[in-house]
């Protein structure tokens, strides 16, 4: 149990994905502007890197074993279908939380974050909890980073920013020192 | 669509409408295995050779991919070439390949990759496709470098693995961990705005300038 426990922190704060691995940097960019917009991105991304990671673990004990070669493809058409499926879900179980979401659903599938997971997943050979709980982690680190960073840009507007400074550059420097501060983590050690 | 030269297909990619630079996409990839020069080049060729690859598969097969299904098309065409890049990375050279780990395989969502093809190959004759690709993936490849080539000088006092700063250099061991790759690429981004800032100031007085001497 407390391993499991610990590959949940280590994927949240340790080894955020966002801030230590520079995955779903694309959601970090673009939808990091309101913390309202972050939270719900953040959400929608635990929930389908949970559904990602019981799907790996099922590609990968019952039929990987006969052709890993096909493992990148098989991961990334599994992934397009089950936001798809998602997508199609949502939009009849609660059409409010569908047009809330918006654009931000369908381009989870690029998102690298979940494509990272599957195969992180398979590489440390994790189990069918242990593979849970570190989609859980994963999940909760990128709301985390996303909500840090929505937070940091909300107040960023009103700061006497240059102008030459405003943009992408600020939001990298900002990453960057948040990145920095997320490394202090690592005094708690790594799950590998 | 405006018209082309194949001129521009080729060029617009590499400085232009840098993937990386200016349009901001692979910024995965550009910040994860950046901390040396090897890495950003392994990486750069790997993205070079998926890039051209999907590129001329897509614009060979355009009339035959039906338009609803386009994209997931797409995505299995450039996973066919990220596995071959994978497995071929593995047997050449094996120390890369374990440096590059898993972004390797996450060149598959390299949104730059899906872009191009999405934009371009699939509109386009094979041979303006393949200098598109070419174009992008060399632009690719100078950003990776532009962010390898500083985090290593800084971060570990050499270049491609040859001391440049000398013994007494104390490395910045922070440029070649996770926060140096958001910080290079921030500055690098300051920089190239203000040279822009600066070209068109610089544009603006001679203008204004030519406009005087003209009136006197």
């Amino acid at each position: 149990m407390g391993d499991l426990v610990w590959i949940l922190i280590s994927a949240m704060i340790v080894n955020n994905f966002t801030l230590a691995y520079f995955l779903g940097l694309c959601p970090f960019m673009g939808v990091s502007g309101r913390v309202e917009t972050a939270l719900r991105m953040g959400m929608a991304n635990i929930f389908v890197l949970v559904l990602t990671s019981l799907c790996a673990w099922f590609l990968n004990n019952f039929v990987l074993e006969y052709a890993p070669y096909l493992r990148v493809i098989s991961f990334i058409v599994v992934i397009a279908s089950l936001v798809q499926i998602v997508e199609i879900a949502i939009k009849k179980f609660s059409p409010t939380l569908f047009q809330q979401l918006g654009i931000s659903l369908p381009l989870i599938t690029t998102n690298c974050a979940i494509l990272g997971l599957a195969i992180f997943q398979t590489n440390r050979e994790y189990g069918f909890f242990q593979g849970l709980f570190f989609a859980v982690g994963a999940g909760l680190g990128l709301t985390l980073a996303l909500v840090l960073m929505a937070s940091i840009r909300e107040d960023s507007e009103r700061a006497n920013v240059p102008n030459l400074a405003r943009g992408t550059a600020l939001v990298m420097i900002i990453a960057g020192s948040l990145s920095l501060a997320f490394m202090g983590f690592a005094g708690l050690g790594s799950a590998s | 669509m405006r018209q082309t030269t194949p001129n521009q297909d080729f060029f617009r990619g590499i400085w232009n409408e840098n993937p990386v630079l200016i349009q901001m996409l692979g910024l995965c990839p550009a910040l994860a295995v950046t901390n040396s020069v090897e890495n950003s080049l392994g990486m750069g060729g790997a993205t070079f050779f998926v890039l051209c690859g999907s590129s001329f598969l897509v614009a060979l097969l355009k009339k035959f991919i039906p338009h609803e299904v386009r994209i997931s098309t797409y995505i299995l065409i450039i996973a066919t070439f990220v596995t071959v890049a994978d497995m071929s990375l593995e047997a050449m050279a094996p120390s890369l390949h374990k440096d590059l780990g898993a972004f390797i395989a996450l060149i598959v969502v390299n949104c730059m990759i899906l872009g191009r093809q999405e934009a371009f190959a699939s509109k386009k004759p094979v041979s303006r496709a393949l200098l598109d690709a070419a174009g992008t993936g060399i632009g690719f490849m100078i950003a990776l470098l532009m962010m390898g080539s500083v985090r290593e000088l800084l971060g570990a006092g050499s270049l491609l693995g040859y001391n440049i700063m000398g013994p007494n250099f104390e490395p910045w061991v922070v440029m070649i961990l996770p926060p140096g790759g958001f910080l290079t690429l921030g500055f690098w981004l300051l920089g190239l705005t203000w040279y822009q800032e600066r070209k068109k100031a610089r544009l603006a007085n001679d203008g204004a300038g030519a406009k005087e001497r003209r009136a006197a």
